[in-house]
């Protein structure tokens, strides 16, 4: 039998839903004879590869880079999860959408508020532009499942990669599985 | 008043003539989702999350403010209506700046609550990221306008149970706005006695008592309702 082919992907966010999914402790031993991780923040892959069974998203889609990756990931991806609530609502990731512009944000973030050299982060082709405004991942893409949580807790990212793994639908409800924050 | 004989999820009860729905449904054990509905206060009819099928009605009719009547048939509970109601949370929900993760009443918040209770995993909506202000003039409370959901249980609670009348709404639409006073900071707002009733009676952590930092703020709904049975049945018993 193939193996599933599982990949995380970590866009703007705090990483806290890694860190959830790191919770998972000792049930990664298992997870890990049922699924291939092919890629991840957690594993050296530079390319996402093609033919992905499951993908976790993170975060929003907050600057070019972000845009790119999930276009990329749903392209190749067969069952995509929007995981925690930046990638559902934006949640802090999205703060910054509240009448601020983006050039509004660096000045506050790397210039009136910085303690040494003060400065615009430039760098063509290494630091990507940030949007002008920060989306959920539904906004730009379909995507077929949703986690949410800030983070999810561990057990809520188990019930539904065990469910996925049985070849089943994970049916989210009540407030140990489905709560925003 | 005369007792009314009438049918609420196929479920044949009795209530007395100036109940309302909601009020004999609740009676009976049988669950209708509600927001700005507040025991003790007027109803207003205003988040539309109880309305409610009647048999002979076309229109949905909200459950709070609708006498029984005598034979009345009505549902609580189908597609039309869970399918409306999800809606509205969501709408909610884009309407606002709602950030549960860092919102004072994360776990304690009755927005958040229904979300849960309709299935809500995502919104379908555009959020509207509205630019709201923070007013925490106050000395001991303050009022975040960006979770505000207007479902003036402050401005009730405040004329009704405490007889101050500090809150009022202001503006129309997607400006409308809870004020104190004269549209005033609300430290300034001399008619507020700081008793803290609105602080109980807000559903999300939209008036909070400043100092409480990210799911601190519990809304302590039993001393509301103390005064309320206080007041209108002359009962002073802690529920």
């Amino acid at each position: 039998m193939t193996k599933l082919k599982l990949a995380t992907v970590w866009l703007g966010g705090c990483s806290g839903c890694h860190m959830s999914f790191l919770d998972l402790d000792e049930w990664l031993f298992e997870l890990a004879q049922q699924v291939d991780l092919v890629y991840s923040p957690f594993m050296d892959a530079k390319q996402y590869p093609q033919g992905v069974d499951v993908a976790l998203v993170e975060g929003a889609v907050a600057n070019t880079d972000h845009l790119e990756m999930i276009r990329k990931v749903r392209d190749r991806t067969h069952y995509l999860i929007a995981f925690g609530d930046c990638a559902i609502t934006g949640n802090v990731t999205a703060l910054r959408n509240v009448s601020a512009t983006v050039e509004a944000v660096l000045q506050r973030s790397y210039i009136d508020v910085a303690d040494l050299f003060p400065q615009l982060p430039a760098a063509e082709g290494i630091v990507p532009p940030l949007l002008d405004r920060v989306q959920p991942v539904h906004a730009i893409i379909p995507v077929d499942l949703y986690l949410p949580g800030c983070p999810p807790s561990a057990s809520r990212i188990r019930f539904a990669l065990e469910a996925l793994l049985r070849g089943d639908r994970p049916q989210l409800e009540g407030h140990d599985l489905l709560k925003f924050g | 008043m005369a007792v009314k004989t009438l049918k609420i999820d196929d479920q044949l009860l009795s209530a007395r003539g100036e109940e309302t729905i909601l009020e004999a449904a609740a009676a009976s054990g049988i669950h209708i989702p509600t927001l700005c509905y507040l025991q003790g206060v007027a109803s207003w009819g205003a988040c539309r999350l109880c309305l409610i099928e009647v048999e002979g009605s076309s229109k949905l009719l909200p459950a709070c403010v609708t006498p029984v009547a005598e034979g009345m048939v009505v549902q609580t509970q189908t597609e039309r209506l869970n399918n409306y109601r999800r809606m509205i949370v969501e709408l909610l929900f884009a309407e606002g700046n709602h950030i549960c993760a860092v919102c004072v009443s994360n776990n304690h918040c009755e927005l958040q609550d229904l979300a849960i209770e309709m299935g809500i995993d995502h919104v379908r909506f555009a959020y509207q990221f509205p630019d709201r202000s923070v007013d925490i003039s106050h000395s001991q409370f303050g009022v975040d306008h960006n979770r505000c959901v207007l479902c003036t249980r402050c401005i009730r609670v405040c004329d009704e149970i405490e007889g101050a009348h500090t809150w009022d709404m202001a503006g129309r639409g997607r400006t409308s706005h809870v004020i104190t006073d004269l549209n005033q900071p609300w430290g300034e707002a001399t008619s507020c006695t700081s008793c803290g009733k609105c602080v109980n009676a807000c559903p999300t952590g939209s008036i909070f008592r400043r100092g409480s930092t990210v799911a601190e703020m519990e809304h302590h709904r039993a001393q509301l309702e103390f005064i309320s049975t206080a007041r209108t049945k002359r009962e002073w018993v802690q529920q």
